[in-house]
């Protein structure tokens, strides 16, 4: 394995930036939870993963993929609404290591669930929509489509929060939380809205994902620490910050991976991670002084 | 309007207010002095239910606040311009009124409010898309009142709405209290800068160590030898 600059390494190139949709999706929801309700979801990959459970089953069961993609987010959003509920709002005032020990429990609960429930098979939910040729490049349409669809998200995301009263509550409420209720805010209702929405996206993400990847009780493990890194690096809570850091972590990954296997992909990435924490604590971006 | 009945509140185990007992009448402009840490913007923050009384009444046009939920107080008629502003600095002035007109009863209403409170302030609109934490301390207390006017409140409670200004900027300030009070506006207003203040109250109540020591009309206490000794440098 080489690396030159021919056309194998634009198509890994390309490849990264659509894995980069994908990431900047999943970042995006511990990002936006972390920002509300500061406190992070270490379990965010685990919810990714019950969805893709709950989609593979519903198409299983004879829902259309739509159908089945859609259980699958409100699922997800109902999971992440009922997590904040039940497991968050007891250790809202607690440390935050407490906070970090409690959804960790959480974590590998629901990867034992899993595998009690479902078996450690990997599975697949046998959609394939094959892959679009450009010259000697080859981009599988499941990708297309997932980068496609995540910028989509984001983009009605964004709207939500600058368009609307509970979009502008959420934004409202990291700059200030004690004034709330002077605005006649809730704050229950807005962090459980927020959970929601961040399950809702964790949701989204598994439906582009089961197009992808074969589902089994650990592919948390994969993505988990990914994103957790992402959102890191973009700065804990950066919304935008969690987006360009996405696009540059899977460079690495999609760049490496060409040049020497992927496994050295993953391996740089999260040196580059490391050394940036020596040199840039904050993040990539600083985003709260 | 506002009926304040042997109130007691603390925070944890220190008692910040006794046994306060107050009213504010519809149209009224009334002035709550006293020194640092006599309780004034306690007793502010107990109205807006931001910090719970311990004890006694305290009702709206009738209605108990004490017994309904802090978020819901804003419905009831009251709206708070907290001490030092408390905008939300990365949220553009007009995103800022938007939170201001949260309530379900604002919402409907919200392009006619805006309207109505640019006409009031109009340097506010030509700064309606800025980040309302690059605004001068001047253009934030505009900004925060705007804000508080957008939820239709019949009672405006002002805390310390010139602290931290340049002097200049401050007879600015007091001006726009007097615009507000103009339009109809029933004010409760804590100010340590008496003198100001009561050119534009109607009444006032003196606040000391967190018990009502005097109250009279604003001649009245502008004249009393306690003010006048105590906060006035006379």
């Amino acid at each position: 394995m080489d690396c030159q600059l021919d056309i194998f390494f634009l198509e890994a190139v390309l490849n990264g930036i659509l894995l980069a949709g994908l990431l900047a999706l999943l970042a995006l929801g511990l990002n936006l939870v972390f920002g509300v309700i500061d406190v992070v979801w270490i379990c965010y990959a685990e919810l990714v993963m019950v969805g893709m459970y709950g989609i593979h089953y519903s198409h299983k069961a004879g829902a259309p993929f739509l159908l089945a993609a859609f259980i699958g987010i409100l699922l997800i959003a109902a999971a992440g609404a009922l997590l904040h509920y039940l497991v968050i709002r007891p250790v809202l005032d607690s440390a935050p290591i407490n906070q970090l020990l409690v959804t960790g429990g959480v974590l590998f609960f629901l990867q034992a669930a899993a595998t009690m429930a479902f078996g450690v098979e990997f599975r697949n939910i046998g959609i394939r929509l094959g892959s679009a040729n450009v010259l000697d490049m080859s981009f599988a349409w499941s990708r297309i489509l997932t980068f496609a669809v995540a910028l989509a998200g984001m983009l009605a995301l964004w709207l939500f929060l600058t368009r609307t009263y509970m979009g502008t509550a959420i934004r409202a409420i990291s700059q200030d939380r004690q004034i709330m209720p002077l605005m006649g805010v809730d704050q229950r209702k807005v962090y459980l809205v927020t959970s929601a929405i961040g399950g809702g996206l964790a949701g989204l993400a598994a439906a582009l994902m089961v197009l992808q990847y074969d589902i089994y009780p650990q592919i948390g493990l994969q993505f988990g620490p990914l994103i957790f890194m992402i959102c890191v690096l973009g700065g804990l809570g950066n919304m935008i910050g969690g987006f360009v850091a996405a696009f540059v972590i899977s460079q690495f990954i999609a760049i490496g991976g060409s040049c020497f296997a992927t496994e050295w992909g993953y391996a740089i990435a999260f040196l580059f991670f490391m050394v940036m924490i020596f040199v840039r604590p904050q993040g990539l971006f600083a985003a709260k002084s | 309007m506002l009926q304040l009945t042997n109130i007691d509140a603390g925070y944890g185990g220190f008692q910040a207010l006794f046994d306060v007992s107050m009213k504010v009448d519809a149209g009224e402009a009334v002035a709550v002095l006293g020194a640092n840490g006599a309780g004034k913007t306690t007793l502010l923050r107990v109205i807006s239910g931001l910090l719970p009384a311990s004890g006694g009444a305290m009702t709206m046009d009738g209605v108990s606040l004490r017994a309904i939920a802090p978020h819901r107080i804003v419905e009831a008629g009251i709206a708070h311009v907290p001490e030092s502003r408390r905008l939300f600095p990365r949220l553009s002035v007009e995103s800022n009124l938007k939170m201001g007109a949260f309530i379900p009863e604002a919402r409907k209403r919200f392009g006619e409010r805006l309207d109505y409170v640019y006409g009031l302030f109009p340097s506010l609109k030509e700064r309606r898309r800025q980040l309302a934490g690059t605004m001068s301390g001047g253009e934030q207390q505009m900004c925060a009142i705007a804000r508080a006017l957008m939820s239709g409140p019949k009672l405006v409670l002002l805390d310390e709405p010139s602290m931290g200004l340049a002097p200049v900027v401050v007879a600015q300030v007091f001006e726009l209290v007097r615009r507000i009070r103009a339009e109809g506006y029933t004010v409760l207003i804590v100010e340590q800068n008496v003198a100001q203040v009561l050119k534009i109250a109607d009444r006032a109540y003196l606040l000391e160590v967190g018990r009502i020591k005097a109250s009279g009309s604003a001649a009245e206490l502008l004249a009393s030898d306690e003010v006048r000794k105590a906060y006035m440098g006379i």
